[in-house]
């Protein structure tokens, strides 16, 4: 976004004359920063102290009461040679690739598919119905979307085994979560299937940029469809996927509520993940110092993941422009 | 396109096959919520003989009685509804005032305090909630909903506060200082010109941050331990597996909290799908 600084007052102009004067705040008013005290002091009580707050307690040995032990950087070490912990950044990382990756691009083809094959065939109240559809586990809590699949995935009376002891693939039946070769991947599946609506309705609505004639025109050069996806769709929403990578990610940072219902971090530790180990050294095992150690970190790399992202995506542009 | 031209492109079993493949995604997305609808409204002993994928033979709502005493979940649904209509109007003030400042007065550094707040909206929540949980304890709002409010104000403001300036950094000067020459103060300049224009972004903002808050958990769970002031998203995670052993109550449980989500979908679906491209959502 341009924004020009100008420090200068406004000199009062005649009406008429503003046509080509260049864009000014309301001159400079110091009145109007202190609208900005209300949402700066709420800001700093629960975003940055308890910010500083965390960094703090992770240099210390801390069980929630009693004294804090000054112990350095010793959380730090301990954590970089913990198994647990890189097992569950091992774990975190398939959920970015579940949560972000894997929806991003069955997101961008599905939307392509829907918008100009189905939209073209069927018409424009089909394609939303099932835009709609596929868009529906989006706006659900996601700790009940995890309570949905633990119900359905349930080893002994589960809806999934149910089903296919019915079509006679009894042999296939499984502890899909309870056991630790299949946890994590269960879990990758049902996030893909939450997550798939949102690129959906991202790309879709981009879609609405791209000019029809150039899919005609590459149709009547004798484009087939994946043709025209590669060389006209996937280019012309490079802007949408960055968001979209850029959300999803941190969304799957974000993934506690569909650990704790789904699995708790279990069986053992086979798909525990960052966020739900550092609540487990909060609450359960209550070593505080240990567990902000874990939280910052993943502070830290929500933030670089963040900055290289927004940077690709400025790069981008500057090489378009 | 004309009726002709679509009929002509629908020529071949390809299109066909292509619209059963979406209708097979589309019945895979919402089979799980049909599955727990059917199964909600079983009695136990038709569970029990026709299991879980036959047609319930009577409708019996006997599992949600059970539930939603057991667990109060009336009360659950009070606190879910006053805290999220209570965040998106707070933190919608609060994104307003802070947008006034940066959007429109331009305060030095804008772009640093833009990405600032941003960050707030994107930090882990693990890195806030102990020290979130120890300073709700120490001024005495440890298990009160009002430390919920306040935690989401916040949260939901960050993003707004982005939103919202950029939509302001747009914004036609020409009539602001008309309005000045006028005579009128900032504070009116605010509510009578400012808000007015901006009021589809706020629409959007507002049922962006009722849904956002209502499908929290983490903070949630931790900052409000006792049943009586829990969320619905909380109530029914945390009741599963402890007094609840039969299915059809799970079935049950679950589905008292995708009925308000469903609800909100068809209720706010245009803006929600305008909100979308607009900001982007979670």
């Amino acid at each position: 976004m341009p924004m020009s600084e100008t420090t200068m007052p406004a000199p009062a102009r005649a009406p008429g004359s503003t046509a080509a004067a260049p864009r000014r705040g309301i001159r400079r008013h110091d009145s109007l920063a202190l609208y900005l005290v209300p949402g700066a002091v709420l800001f700093a009580a629960v975003i940055l102290v308890p910010m500083g707050m965390n960094v703090w307690y992770s240099l210390h040995q801390w069980y929630g009461v009693g004294p804090m032990t000054w112990v350095g950087l010793r959380n730090y070490t301990q954590l970089f040679h913990d198994a647990t912990f890189w097992a569950s950044f091992e774990h975190q990382v398939g959920l970015v690739l579940a949560m972000a990756v894997v929806p991003t691009v069955i997101g961008l083809v599905l939307a392509a598919g829907l918008f100009d094959y189905i939209g073209g065939r069927f018409g424009a109240r089909a394609t939303s119905i099932l835009r709609a559809c596929i868009y529906v586990p989006q706006v659900m809590p996601l700790a009940v979307m995890g309570v949905v699949w633990g119900w359905i995935l349930n080893p002994q009376i589960g809806v999934l085994n149910g089903l296919l002891k019915d079509v006679g693939l009894g042999s296939l039946q499984h502890d899909w979560l309870g056991d630790p070769h299949t946890a994590l991947y269960t879990v990758m599946a049902v996030m893909v299937w939450v997550q798939i609506g949102f690129p959906l309705v991202i790309f879709m609505a981009g879609m609405q940029r791209i000019d029809p004639s150039l899919h005609e025109a590459a149709e009547v050069d004798g484009a087939g469809w994946w043709q025209r996806f590669f060389r006209i769709t996937v280019p012309i929403m490079r802007p949408e996927t960055y968001v979209v990578l850029l959300m999803t990610t941190i969304g799957a940072l974000k993934s506690f509520a569909a650990i704790y219902t789904l699995t708790q971090g279990g069986p053992g530790t086979s798909t525990d993940v960052p966020s739900y180990y550092s609540y487990a050294n909060f609450f359960e095992t209550t070593k505080v110092g240990y567990g902000a150690a874990i939280a910052t970190v993943m502070t830290v790399i929500t933030i670089v993941v963040t900055l290289v992202l927004l940077r690709l995506q400025s790069r981008r542009q500057e090489v378009q422009d | 396109m004309s009726v002709p031209a679509v009929r002509a492109k629908r020529r071949g079993p390809v299109p066909y096959i292509v619209l059963v493949g979406f209708a097979a995604i589309a019945v895979l997305m919402v089979g799980p919520f049909v599955l727990v609808a059917m199964n909600s409204v079983k009695s136990k002993t038709d569970f029990a003989a026709h299991g879980g994928l036959s047609l319930p033979s009577s409708v019996d709502f006997g599992s949600f009685r059970t539930f939603w005493s057991t667990v109060g979940f009336g009360n659950a649904l009070t606190n879910s509804v006053l805290i999220s209509g209570s965040v998106a109007v707070l933190a919608v003030v609060v994104s307003v005032f802070n947008a006034y400042a940066i959007g429109i007065g331009r305060v030095k550094g804008r772009l640093w305090i833009l990405g600032i707040f941003l960050l707030g909206n994107l930090l882990p929540q693990e890195a806030l909630v102990y020290p979130l949980y120890d300073l709700a304890k120490r001024v005495g709002l440890y298990d009160d909903i009002l430390s919920v409010i306040i935690v989401f104000t916040v949260i939901q403001a960050a993003f707004g506060t982005y939103l919202l300036s950029s939509v302001l950094s747009t914004f036609p000067t020409e009539v602001l200082e008309a309005a000045r020459l006028d005579g009128a103060g900032l504070w009116r300049i605010l509510w009578r010109i400012v808000v007015p224009i901006c009021r589809p972004t706020i629409g959007v903002m507002l049922t962006l941050f009722f849904i956002w808050t209502w499908n929290e958990f983490f903070i949630p769970m931790v900052l409000l331990p006792s049943s009586e002031n829990q969320t619905v998203s909380v109530s029914i995670a945390t009741t599963q597996g402890q007094h609840m052993v039969d299915i059809t109550m799970q079935a049950a449980s679950s589905m008292l909290a995708i009925i308000p989500a469903v609800v909100f979908f068809l209720l706010f679906q245009r803006t929600l799908t305008r909100g979308v491209a607009v900001g982007a959502v979670k």
